[in-house]
């Protein structure tokens, strides 16, 4: 997939949001003297070529009294990571759920999914869901919880 | 927040009309004055509730690449490892998480071949090596918040 010049204007000058005003693409085109209609019609091309995943609020979790957000990793066999990431990420409480590669010696981890609770217990349960899913194909795991939210800009290019 | 609020949280999570007036469309679906949802919103951005309101891109979509990296950051150095690595525009989120591996950011690069060489130079900045975790195999996940 590729963008084109209008789409790149179009990605700066939205990418730290959409104006809050009645007819945001609108004012989108006045910024970038494009008209409203092309504008509205590139954001639709991208979100249909998946480069705009959707138009949409990103809530701050702890702010949505989500306290525990915890990165659950798991040891799995590299032959299974498939088949036990599709069901790990069909759990209703996951939110994210990947592959990737492990750092031997101190990171012997190679499946990742994420979870969130407003009390602890909520999340320690989803673990455990997690754990009885894998059984004895997780040979160990982790839980990183995160302490702070440091940056959470999303996406930026430069100009 | 209250009711009103929560109702515009889990809307917006699922996505916004392109035509002329979509504020006018989704605050009509919520039974609310335009002006109303416009201003919940604003003070939802003002105060943190909302991160961001608007077009969610994806680097990788767009030709270019993203990844999840961590290092193990001592803990007299946290402040100023944050600072390194939150100047860098690439870098699109970071997380203080509870491990020895303790600092946890995602970059979003246009070109990828940049991921490398933003990896090199916050390793040169911190003097600290990058665990890069690039995704193998994303498994598809639809959750969102209720808020």
């Amino acid at each position: 997939m590729s963008i084109d010049e209008t789409d790149r204007q179009i990605i700066q000058a939205t990418q730290a949001g959409l104006p809050l005003v009645s007819e945001p693409y609108q004012a989108v085109a006045e910024q970038l003297g494009l008209s409203a209609q092309a504008v509205m019609l590139h954001i639709a091309e991208m979100q249909q070529t998946g480069v705009i995943r959707r138009i949409a609020a990103v809530p701050n979790h702890y702010k949505l009294g989500y306290r525990y957000n915890g990165m659950t990793v798991w040891d799995v066999d590299d032959s299974y990571v498939d088949e036990l990431g599709q069901k790990v990420a069909k759990l209703p409480f996951v939110s994210h759920c990947y592959q990737r590669p492990r750092h031997w010696p101190d990171w012997p981890y190679n499946l990742f999914a994420m979870v969130h609770g407003k009390v602890e217990a909520d999340a320690e349960q989803q673990i455990a869901i997690i754990a009885e899913l894998l059984g004895e194909q997780a040979h160990r795991h982790e839980v990183l919880y995160s302490t702070k939210i440091l940056k959470k800009t999303g996406l930026r290019i430069g100009g | 927040m209250d009711a009103i609020d929560k109702a515009i949280v889990n809307r917006l999570q699922q996505g916004f009309p392109i035509c002329a007036s979509p504020y006018q469309r989704v605050a009509e679906e919520l039974s609310l004055p335009e002006a109303e949802l416009l201003s919940r919103l604003q003070a939802m951005l003002a105060d943190g509730v909302l991160s961001r309101f608007g077009p969610m891109y994806h680097a990788e979509q767009m030709g270019g690449a993203l990844t999840l990296a961590a290092l193990k950051v001592p803990d007299e150095r946290f402040d100023e490892v944050t600072e390194i690595v939150n100047a860098f525009p690439e870098v699109a989120h970071n997380y203080a998480r509870n491990h020895l591996l303790n600092m946890w950011f995602v970059l979003a690069t246009e070109k990828p071949e940049q991921v490398q060489s933003v990896i090199a130079e916050i390793e040169r900045q911190t003097g600290l090596p990058v665990y890069n975790m690039p995704k193998i195999s994303e498994y598809f996940v639809g959750l969102q918040l209720e808020a």
